[in-house]
């Protein structure tokens, strides 16, 4: 499914640059449900942004689906985010003048699909998370909770490959992270590999397998016995 | 690319986004607003000026120049210098036969006199006319009639008289056709009352009579008084005067070089200096009009420059969600486009307003300062399309900032 190796970032700071991450080797497979930990600043957000082709390694190797991703041209990485990748961003990163429907339609506007066709999509997908009621609702509109739901809605839309979660639940109060959890161990049950950046070993825990970073270099990468979320619900 | 402009949800993206703050887009709007209202304001009143100048003129035949004579300067043929140059009925029919380019030449003569009418009387000046001086130089009659052939060729003793010399020899409100007025001990019938209009070419002339009744009155016999001569559109009226005044001179044994023997008004080249004064006007409005559309169209490009970085988290979102930098390009030019023709045609609409304000309170009655303010459609047309040009051009700057930031660089912001 995804592929690294020996994967170098650093970034420019002044005069002299920070070498962010200092190869990193990682392979998953498909269904997997991964969990990449580590301080602030080990490098786990340059790691998934690369993963997510929003930002570009300076050297190693990266493949995503059997595919190289490598010197993409910006439309290019456009039309592979849109088909293999669906984020959910911390700070849910929704429109704000949007309603929840159209949000949820967006990925599937840039893909160019008639505007009913999305709209059904769209409409499925929010009641996959049970906001149907909620389709014609501002963000601002909507709790912190479902807000994120909104923003998972949006990433299944395009029904992509691989599935990047930026700290799903970094906003949210503990009850609510553990209901997104368990919307997103369903969504691995059913088959989506996922791929999540968390600093919460609870959080960490209902995941399958957990890769921890330290100073840009794993220190650990293990499966572990998955903790469901259901039962705190 | 054509699909994508008559895609709903083309415009459901640029509504959403301009909608969202309507302050913004108001304000934008402004700029584009003010300039092609100023440009469409100024336009159109540049040629309501145009108009009233042209319906002041238009009673004239401006290609024309006022030949008479005067005394020679130079000795010629046995003549000495210092004779007096008098020019004659043949003088003019010479000249319409000869001179390239000729429409009409009209002999006039003139003389004061003094009108009396039962205990009324006063000084006017009084002129010897053919009725073809009604074409040249319209006359507003307020009653009657203007001299006609028959006048002519009967010798009848009748004038026209001015709306002045009516109010110097009549009753208010007394009627005036018909009746006698004595002139210089002469009876004259009054057939016609003409309004003296705001300008006036040649001497002012309170009383018409015929011309052949004229010069047989004063005796003048051949001899006229000066002659108006009327050059086809065409032709170029400088030339004629040169023309006509070396036949004069050849006809009337004077100096090829003397320049004092004959003096002459070209109506023509004082008529065309007035023209290129209007020109410069409308060259003036045009300037300053596209000059305040610019400064518009930047107004929107600034603020859409401020918009874009506003919203640089959305077009982070946007990207990381699949859009191409081509697509969000694409949608800043066409919100930009569209802010500009929104607010063009709303100027336009105001514009044309303000024109109808201006000829409601300055474009009534004869004497209007600005007669029928209008701006062509081709201009408006001109104007649209300037705009759109000038809002893609615009909104391109904007655009390429929005994607020259990495999406990851965007989706940090806050």
């Amino acid at each position: 499914m995804l592929k690294i190796n020996q994967l170098h970032k650093s970034y420019p700071i002044g005069d002299s640059s920070l070498h962010v991450l200092k190869g990193i080797d990682l392979s998953v497979e498909e269904g997997e449900m991964v969990a990449i930990m580590g301080s602030s600043g080990s490098g786990k957000s340059t790691l998934l942004n690369i993963i997510g082709m929003l930002d570009e390694a300076d050297s190693g190797e990266y493949i995503l689906d059997g595919l190289p991703i490598k010197n993409l041209t910006e439309k290019k990485a456009a039309v592979y985010r849109n088909k293999f990748l669906g984020f959910i961003f911390q700070s849910f990163n929704l429109i704000n003048y949007k309603n929840a429907l159209e949000n949820v339609a967006l990925p599937l506007y840039y893909q160019g699909m008639k505007r009913k066709e999305r709209q059904e999509k769209a409409m499925f997908h929010l009641e996959k998370v049970g906001l149907a009621d909620w389709a014609k609702h501002l963000p601002k509109e909507l709790s912190g909770g479902q807000n994120q739901r909104v923003a998972i809605a949006r990433a299944l839309a395009a029904n992509p490959k691989l599935l990047l979660a930026d700290e799903p639940t970094g906003a949210l109060d503990t009850t609510t992270s553990y209901e997104i959890m368990a919307f997103i161990q369903q969504l691995n049950d059913e088959g989506k590999t996922i791929l999540m950046v968390t600093h919460e070993e609870d959080i960490a825990n209902m995941c399958k397998r957990i890769v921890r970073l330290r100073d840009g270099v794993i220190m650990e990468d293990k499966k572990v016995e998955q903790v469901r979320a259901e039962q705190y619900v | 690319m054509f699909r994508f402009l008559f895609d709903r949800d083309t415009w459901q993206e640029v509504f959403d986004s301009l909608s969202k703050n309507k302050l913004r887009s108001i304000l934008t709007m402004v700029g584009v607003w003010w300039g092609i209202l100023l440009l469409i304001g100024l336009l159109g009143s540049a040629r309501g000026l145009e108009n009233s100048f042209n319906r002041l003129f238009g009673s004239f035949a401006t290609n024309s120049v006022f030949v008479w004579g005067q005394s020679t300067s130079r000795p010629f043929k046995g003549f000495q210098e210092g004779r007096e140059v008098k020019l004659s009925l043949s003088d003019a029919k010479n000249i319409e036969k000869n001179v390239e380019g000729i429409e009409f030449v009209l002999p006039r003569s003139q003389t004061r006199v003094t009108a009396t009418r039962n205990f009324l009387s006063g000084g006017f000046q009084m002129a010897g006319d053919y009725p073809l001086l009604d074409q040249l130089q319209k006359k507003k009659l307020i009653h009657g009639r203007f001299i006609n052939q028959n006048d002519i060729d009967d010798n009848k003793k009748v004038v026209a008289i001015s709306e002045d010399a009516y109010k110097q020899l009549f009753e208010k409100d007394e009627e005036a056709i018909g009746k006698y007025i004595e002139i210089n001990g002469i009876n004259f019938t009054v057939i016609g009352l003409f309004e003296v209009g705001n300008v006036n070419m040649g001497p002012s002339t309170d009383m018409h009579i015929p011309f052949t009744t004229f010069q047989q009155i004063y005796n003048r016999g051949d001899r006229i008084g000066w002659m108006m001569i009327t050059g086809k559109p065409e032709y170029d009226i400088k030339q004629i005067e040169e023309d006509s005044k070396l036949i004069l001179k050849n006809l009337n044994n004077i100096h090829p070089k003397d320049t004092q023997a004959f003096g002459s008004f070209n109506l023509g080249k004082e008529f065309a200096k007035l023209t290129g004064f209007l020109i410069g006007m409308q060259f003036l409005t045009w300037f300053v009009g596209i000059a305040t559309l610019i400064a518009g169209v930047f107004a929107i490009g600034n603020i859409l420059l401020i918009t874009v970085k506003e919203r640089t988290k959305e077009i982070g979102v946007r990207r990381a969600l699949g859009a191409t930098p081509f697509e969000i390009k694409r949608q800043i030019v066409v919100e930009a486009v569209f802010l500009t023709l929104v607010a063009g045609v709303l100027g336009i609409i105001t514009g044309g307003w303000i024109l109808i304000l201006l000829d409601h309170f300055f474009g009534q009655g004869a004497d209007a300062a600005i007669v029928n303010a209008s701006v062509s459609i081709a201009v408006v047309f001109i104007a649209l399309l300037i705009l759109v040009a000038l809002g893609t051009l615009i909104g391109l700057i904007p655009a390429f900032k929005a994607t020259s930031i990495k999406p990851i660089e965007a989706l940090r912001e806050e």
